[in-house]
């Protein structure tokens, strides 16, 4: 693993590596030196595979982070690429064309956290939700809980205990002297 | 709407152009109506009685709890003793399991289901899910309460309820079936504005019509 960032250092800059396992990376780079990485690490380091893609929200930081993970099937390694990108009016360049996959994983990137990929195939259609009218409900800053108690009837009775105070009261009971 | 469900001109194969409105053409307009009782009570009891003894179950798994369905098919549990059995259509059935969670994109097609069963039918919810939300009670696609969509006629709690749940279930709702009060389908009917406004509430891209068997 060290040889390879080594390596790919020399061609890109490349940002903070995080060392996971022996066989686990992570590494951050700029947006714009994603795709000439990935095109490197697909044909000359036999990163064939593209395992997932997907993004996680800092909106403390108004960013969003797209981790894209790829293996190395022969010699059973995986080195995960960090991308960050600006909240607002998210969008990042497609890859559909290097692995026809990241497609799906795109339409669900929209869906959920409401980034573009513009040129992806069927980018624009509903992907799992159907009608959906809010925040896409991924981003942090959409409040599920209150959604929904505002959109679904609710039984009312239902009441909500503290786990571990709950056991104590079964198991300890105060005896009354 | 779909583009499918859209009012438009046809060319039939020889030629003949003419003019598809899915929604009145394909479906029916008219809403359900109240069942009547038999003439007589002691027939409506006889009636009853049949109803009770052939359960015929949707084969439409919902959540979690289709999983529990399948021993109940298996010799180690064996619903066919009780004469209860499953079906691949909804017109051969007269009981729908709701048997979980319900997102709202599955409560759009449980809902054509139920209305594509014929008369007498039932609905059970199984599982907390169904009853107050379950441990789904903060998720922002499943909804909540079923009996706010489709007319409930037992509720099986648990989570999820072992298979020997809902084998005390069956038997309790042919109970309910025998007494005359498992009467969902023609609360639906009585109901059917009010639970059309609640189903429409929550699906936000009605595309489909009203009542569609």
């Amino acid at each position: 693993m060290h040889e390879l960032t080594t390596r790919l250092n020399k061609l890109f800059p490349l940002g903070e590596l995080t060392e996971q396992r022996a066989d686990l990376a992570f590494v951050s780079v700029a947006r714009e030196s994603l795709r000439p990485l990935l095109q490197q690490l697909r044909d000359q380091e036999g990163f064939t595979h593209l395992v997932l893609l997907t993004a996680v929200d800092w909106i403390e930081e108004n960013q969003f982070q797209l981790t894209y993970l790829l293996s190395n099937r022969s010699e059973a390694c995986d080195i995960g690429i960090r991308v960050m990108i600006d909240r607002d009016e998210a969008n990042m360049e497609s890859i559909h064309d290097l692995w026809p996959t990241a497609a799906t994983y795109q339409r669900e990137l929209k869906e959920m956290f409401g980034i573009d990929f513009p040129g992806s195939p069927r980018i624009d259609e509903e992907f799992i939700l159907e009608g959906w009218v809010d925040l896409p409900p991924y981003r942090r800053d959409f409040d599920t809980l209150k959604f929904s108690e505002d959109t679904y009837a609710q039984r009312p009775g239902r009441e909500t205990l503290d786990p571990a105070q709950h056991m104590k009261d079964q198991l300890y009971p105060v005896v009354e002297e | 709407m779909k583009d499918e469900l859209k009012k438009r001109i046809v060319k039939a194969p020889n030629g003949v152009e003419f003019e598809v409105e899915p929604l009145r053409d394909y479906y029916c307009e008219a809403p359900p109506t109240v069942m009547p009782q038999a003439y007589s009570k002691i027939v409506e009891k006889l009636f009853n009685w049949a109803r009770s003894e052939s359960i015929w179950i949707l084969g439409f798994g919902t959540g979690c709890g289709a999983i529990e369905m399948r021993p109940l098919m298996t010799p180690r549990f064996d619903a066919y003793r009780y004469g209860v059995q499953w079906r691949p259509t909804p017109r051969q059935a007269n009981l729908f399991i709701i048997s979980g969670y319900l997102s709202v994109k599955t409560l759009k097609r449980a809902i054509r289901s139920y209305e594509q069963m014929q008369n007498p039918k039932y609905v059970i919810g199984l599982g907390s899910c169904t009853i107050n939300g379950g441990m789904y009670w903060d998720s922002y696609n499943t909804i909540k309460r079923l009996d706010q969509y489709l007319p409930v006629d037992l509720y099986i709690a648990g989570c999820m309820p072992r298979p020997e749940a809902l084998l005390q279930g069956f038997e309790d709702l042919k109970k309910l079936i025998r007494a005359g009060k498992a009467e969902g389908a023609n609360q639906y009917a009585e109901n059917f504005e009010w639970y059309k406004a609640n189903q429409k509430q929550v699906i936000k891209d009605w595309d489909m019509p009203d009542y569609n068997w």
